[in-house]
This record gives structure tokens, C-alpha cells and sequence, in this order.
């Protein structure tokens, strides 16, 4: 677990040895411009981001052509270990001593907090793609702090509604006990209580829990429609895998898997997972652009993107084209500019960052296909609907975020 | 009551291993006055010689080899085992006539070698174990709920242990001469039977139990390197409840201590971690030496 990290700083390290001896550029600070992926890479969460969304940067500077009006692009990457102290320690040293420039992947909500408001007092771009909490873009949103593929506010809105609507009014949620957890129980509790269902209990488990059993159980008592699960990754997939060994699906109970990425999916197989519906903001092969990508990534990863690889992508590529538009690596700017941007890639269609730092896009709900409609290894999703911008983000009029003027 | 069945029987599940890991520190300290620290890490050391054996041995070193999990049941045991003895003859024994902290200070520098050395190569949340034998994968009908074949398996088979060991200590001729050498380890030795000989044997063999605890764990909960640590706090509060040296009080303490975890998720589950501890605080209150130890 220490090796990737110490891997990292390592190649920092040797990243600043190579670049001193290089004239600094006029416009650009250091004479290099840093790219920070700070992921898990060894824990639950290695799989949706992790080592991937240093592949997905990579060869977005790659697409760029390696280098920005003659800086050359570098990225360097760490494993947060999924612990906040760690995360901060990490990003600390890379913007001070380091100098990177911008930091992204950031999965895991406390890591988030941590990071986005540390950086944002040193002036430092970050561009969220992992973390779900809506606090990055609400009570605690920065100047310098953008919230690029999901948040906790978009994921019930589709997956909670259609639910509802099907005859699931009673939720019983096994929540993950952290920040994010709580944010994405709390958020689809509010959609399902809109639609007039109704929440009767909640039961927290620790993060990274093996045993789902007793849990479970309890869902299965309290008598409700449907077991949301305010979890992800690996928890998700523990939660569902168990449920199939303890019938509860078959005794008549629906899972709503409120946060499921494509490789949860794929590590759960077709024949548990078939019928699961929830909401994401990428299909790999949701048109040809991105299928032409998502090859690409498969080729390099041996695993086709999940969601918020591909907005590793997309948000790594953006902000070189935003840095490239003004000139400088000046945060100010380059954030100003990014606002201004409609973002347009095989991620996003016509995507706008807004004041608060929430990317507003559509989203997708998804179900997964049953073993028979499936036609290779990685065809597990078909689109249900679409999901516009305006119904999956918290308006710039309801925002609590206090850098929005109203 | 549905509820409370089923949580029972999910209680029991947990009791087993609790069970099989005190039954081992219960025996280690009642023959070598060893509180065995490590014996969290023996336990995740048996669940990882399933895992190596089935998904690394290729891999790893070249070995064009699969043991399975029916083969895991023998080969971790042996394995872990071999080494709690190797431990104890080239460690512990230098302790012997020192304080019990002595030994668990040692111990205890042992798990964290071996968690730290596991967490270098692997997943410190935890690989799943794929080598769950097909027979066991199916599910069983209860009545009042489904329960997956392999959870009940693990059950059986852990009581099957559990009281195997009991009757060898207890009714025995080599229980009774293990246990002539915890009572009087010169007088036994005068006799001439050969009580270092028996005590290394018998770390060992505490050892294997804890290993092979490891490899029915292993198809349940993921296969981690911090697995035996979230665990042994417990163990040791089951046996500090069930009386020090005692093995019958530690097969049942665990199994009971299992069962009032399980309803404690009933009726008040925030307590559920905590409910073991709460008992061990009044039971070192009002009956220091354990509910089936003797008081001195």
C-alpha cells in the first residue's frame, strides 16, 4: 500500500529534478505544467478511479500534444489511501514544494473536503470527478474548486424517481458512515419523501464492510419496497452479491443501487446484477466518439472507462484548454475562463461549469441488461432516459453556496 | 421473531470463529502462560494461504499448482502451524521464565511484522476468495429464511472442531498429559515425558486452529491483511470472559458472546460493537478470574 505512494513522490521528485535545468517560461510559472491525480490506488475505490484515471490523464496530455506553447505537461499521481490527513499531507507537498497546478480524480468525499478547501488557500485549481458529496459545491464550495462527473444531488434524482414511480414508496437505506454516505442518504430520502414515498430506517455500516448479512436482514425486516444503497465500489457490490445469497431480491424486495459504476457491474456479473437500475453520467458506448475512446482507454487499462475515468479525461483536457486559451496557468484566470467554456467532448454535450464550481450536464439512467441481451464482455448497460442538467444539479437559485451571487 | 432467528443464526456464524480463535489462545496460555498477541495474524495468515494457494502459486513461483479450498483445510493449518512453532522455538522459549508482557510485546511486534508484510503485496481492504468449492455455493431454505449453504458448513464444521479439541484435552491420555504439564511442568517432566517438546507442539497447534479459522473465514469475509487485527480485540475479550485456560469456557463463551452480538443488532444495533466489551468490563468487575475460570 505505501509502495504506490512512495512511487509518487518519487516520481515528483525526480519530475523536479528534470525540469530545473529548463528556461522558465514567460507565461507559465515554473516551466512546467503539473497535473496531480490523487486517487485510490489500493483500497475500495482503486478499481472506478485509481490507477485508470492516471491512464485517462495521461492520455488526455497526450492528445494535447505533450506540451502547452512550449511547457512541457507532466503528470505525477498518489494513493490518499482513502484517509484525509494523508490526502492533505500529499496535496500540501505537491503545491508547495512541487508546484503542481492542478490536482484531480480526489474519489472518496472526506479526501475531497480536505483537498478542494486546502488547495483553494493556496489558490490552486481542482477538478473533483470522484467524490459524490454536494458540500463541494455547496456549503463548502471555493473559488478554485469544480465538481466535474456526479454529485450526491444527481444520482437519487434518477434512480430514486423511477423508483418511486414503479411502486417502491417505503426505503430502508444501508448507508456508508462518512461524509458521503450521509449526503447521498439524506439527498434521495429528500427525492423519495417529494414523491410522497416515505423513509422507514437507516442502518450505517462502516467503509469497507466484507459482512453485509446481519445488515441485510434488517432491511429485510424493517418491511420497506426497496434497500437503497448509500454506498459504493466494493461495498456496493459486497451489499449486492449478498442479497443475492441471503434471496432478498427474491423474497419480493427491490435494491436500488444509488451509486454503481460500470466495473461494479462487471465484477458482480449479469446474472446478480441484471435489471439493477441507477443513474451515471457515461455509458462507454453511449455514441460513437466515446466508444472510439473507450477503446482506446480499454487497449491501454485492459478494462473498458467507468464514469468518472472518463472525466478524468475530459476534465484534464479542458483545463489545458482553458490554460491554453488565456495563456498562463494563473488560477484566476484559467478558472474564469473555464466558466465561460461550453464543454463539448465524447464525455459531455454542451456541459457548463458553473459559479458554485458544479459542471451541470445531463445524466443518464441506466439498467443492467440480463445474460442474454449482453453481446460482448463489457455490454451490461442499455439507456433508459436521459436526465437534463437542469433536473440533476441544484440550481444556481436554490445554491447555498455563498460565492453565488442570487 | 423471524428477525431474531435469523440474526441468531448470523450470531452463531460469528461465535464459531470466535470460538475457534479463543479455544486456541485459551489452550497457548493455559500450557505456556503465553498471551498470544499474533494469534490474530496466524488466522490472517491461513486465509492468505488459501488465497496464494489458489490464485498465486502460478503466478508467484512457477508452480503450475491449484490448491483448492478442501486442500486449503489442510495445507493452512500445516503451514501456519509450522511456523507458530518455529516461533515459539526460536522466540518465545527465550521468554519463558519472564513477565506474560514479555510475550506479548514479542507477539504483538510479530503481527505487526506480518500485517505490514501482507499489506505490501495486497489489498488492504481486502481480495475477495474465489475458491469457494461448487457444492457449497448453493443456499438452504430454513423456513424463516434463506442461509447460504457455505455460512452453515463453516458452522458445523467450526463446532465439529471446537469440540474435538475439547474431548482430546479433557478425556484424553494426551490431554491428560498436557495437562500434568500445565499443572506441574517439573513433577510431569520427572515423570519423563518431554513437557518443552509438548509445549512447542501445542503452540503449534494453537497456531493451526487460528489458521485454519482463517481459511473458513475466508470465503465469507474478504481475504485482508488487517483481518486478524479487527478481530483479536474481541477474541481476547471472549476469553477474558470465559476464564483464562479454560477451553470448554472458551468455546461457549464465544459461541454465547456470537449470539448476543447477533441480538444486540436486534433491539439496539449502534451497541453492536460495543456489547462484548461492556460484558467484559463487568465481568472483570464482579468475577476477575472469567465465568468458567477458577478463582485463585
Amino acid at each position: 500500500m505505501f509502495s504506490n505512494w512512495k512511487t509518487g513522490i518519487a516520481t515528483v521528485a525526480a519530475a523536479t529534478a528534470v525540469s530545473l535545468p529548463m528556461a522558465a517560461n514567460a507565461e507559465l510559472s515554473d516551466g512546467v505544467l503539473k497535473i496531480g491525480v490523487l486517487s485510490d490506488m489500493s483500497g475500495v475505490y482503486k478499481t472506478l478511479e485509481g490507477p485508470g484515471a492516471v491512464t485517462a490523464a495521461e492520455m488526455a496530455v497526450e492528445d494535447f500534444g505533450g506540451s502547452i506553447m512550449g511547457t512541457p505537461i507532466e503528470i505525477v499521481s498518489a494513493d490518499h489511501q482513502n484517509k484525509a490527513d494523508i490526502a492533505a499531507s500529499t496535496a500540501r507537498e505537491w503545491i508547495d514544494d512541487d508546484e503542481v497546478d492542478m490536482l484531480t480524480a480526489l474519489d472518496n468525499s472526506s479526501v475531497a473536503l480536505a483537498v478542494q478547501g486546502l488547495a483553494a488557500e493556496r489558490k490552486v485549481i481542482t477538478m473533483n470527478t470522484g467524490a459524490g458529496t454536494t458540500a463541494l459545491t455547496e456549503e463548502q464550495c471555493t473559488p478554485y474548486g469544480i465538481h466535474y462527473v456526479y454529485d450526491t444531488h444527481a444520482l437519487p434524482v434518477g434512480t430514486a424517481t423511477a423508483m418511486v414511480k414503479n411502486g417502491g414508496e417505503k426505503w430502508f437505506f444501508l448507508t456508508a458512515d462518512y461524509a458521503f454516505g450521509h449526503s447521498l442518504r439524506d439527498n434521495t430520502g429528500a427525492v423519495v419523501e417529494e414523491l410522497g414515498g416515505e423513509v422507514v430506517g437507516s442502518i450505517q455500516h462502516p467503509l469497507s464492510t466484507n459482512d453485509f448479512s446481519s445488515y441485510l436482514l434488517q432491511a429485510q425486516a424493517s418491511g420497506a419496497d426497496v434497500i437503497g444503497l448509500a454506498n459504493a465500489g466494493q461495498d456496493t457490490v459486497n451489499a449486492i452479491k449478498q442479497a443475492n445469497q441471503f434471496q432478498i431480491v427474491q423474497s419480493g424486495q427491490k435494491l436500488a443501487g444509488m451509486l454503481v459504476f460500470i466495473t461494479d457491474v462487471h465484477s458482480m456479473g449479469l446474472d446478480i446484477a441484471q435489471g439493477l437500475q441507477f443513474t451515471t453520467a457515461f455509458v462507454w458506448n453511449q455514441d460513437e466518439e466515446a466508444l472510439e475512446w473507450s477503446n482506446r482507454f480499454n487497449e491501454r487499462h485492459g478494462a473498458m472507462p467507468t464514469m468518472v475515468q472518463a472525466g478524468v479525461y475530459s476534465a484534464v483536457s479542458n483545463y489545458l484548454k482553458a490554460v491554453e486559451a488565456v495563456g498562463t496557468d494563473d488560477s484566476d484566470a484559467v478558472r474564469a475562463q473555464l466558466g465561460e467554456m461550453e464543454l463539448n467532448d465524447f464525455f459531455v454535450d454542451g456541459g457548463k461549469i458553473a459559479p458554485n464550481g458544479s459542471m451541470l450536464h445531463d445524466m443518464f439512467l441506466v439498467e443492467v441488461k440480463s445474460p442474454d441481451e449482453s453481446e460482448s464482455e463489457w455490454d451490461l448497460l442499455n439507456v433508459v432516459s436521459r436526465i437534463p442538467a437542469d433536473q440533476a444539479y441544484i440550481s444556481m437559485e436554490e445554491t447555498k453556496c455563498d460565492l453565488v451571487n442570487k | 421473531m423471524q428477525l431474531i432467528t435469523a440474526q441468531a443464526l448470523l450470531g452463531l456464524n460469528v461465535g464459531v470463529f470466535y470460538a475457534m480463535l479463543s479455544l486456541g489462545l485459551a489452550v497457548i496460555f493455559g500450557l505456556l502462560n503465553i498471551i498470544n498477541f499474533a494469534h490474530g495474524a496466524m488466522y490472517m495468515l491461513g486465509a492468505f494461504v488459501a488465497l496464494i494457494g489458489y490464485s498465486y502459486l502460478e503466478q508467484w513461483f512457477g508452480i503450475s499448482l491449484q490448491i483448492g479450498f478442501w486442500g486449503s483445510l489442510i495445507m493452512a493449518p500445516l503451514v501456519v502451524g509450522l511456523l507458530g512453532i518455529i516461533i515459539e522455538r526460536t522466540m518465545l522459549k527465550r521468554l519463558a521464565n519472564l513477565d506474560h508482557i514479555y510475550g506479548l510485546l514479542l507477539t504483538f511486534g510479530i503481527t505487526l511484522i506480518l500485517q505490514g508484510l501482507f499489506a505490501n503485496y495486497f489489498n488492504v481492504s481486502g481480495t475477495p476468495y474465489p475458491g469457494q468449492p461448487e457444492v457449497l455455493s448453493g443456499v438452504l431454505n430454513l423456513g424463516f429464511m434463506y442461509f447460504p449453504t457455505y455460512r452453515m458448513f463453516a458452522i458445523v464444521f467450526s463446532l465439529v472442531v471446537c469440540f474435538a479439541t475439547w474431548y482430546v484435552i479433557e478425556h484424553t491420555r494426551l490431554g491428560s498429559r498436557l495437562r500434568a504439564g500445565v499443572e506441574n511442568p517439573q513433577l510431569t517432566q520427572a515423570f519423563g515425558l518431554n513437557v518443552p517438546l509438548m509445549v512447542t507442539l501445542t503452540f503449534g497447534f494453537g497456531a493451526a486452529l487460528a489458521g485454519l479459522a482463517g481459511v473458513l473465514a475466508a470465503p465469507i469475509y474478504s481475504v485482508s491483511p488487517l483481518m486478524g487485527a479487527d478481530l483479536i480485540i474481541v477474541v481476547f475479550a471472549v476469553v477474558v470472559i470465559g476464564g483464562m485456560g479454560s477451553i470448554m469456557g472458551a468455546i461457549l463463551t464465544g459461541l454465547a458472546l456470537g449470539l448476543v452480538e447477533g441480538m444486540t443488532k436486534v433491539f439496539y444495533p449502534p451497541a453492536a460493537n460495543t456489547v462484548i466489551f461492556f460484558l467484559m468490563v463487568l465481568v472483570l468487575l464482579f468475577r476477575p478470574a472469567g465465568l468458567f475460570g477458577k478463582e485463585q
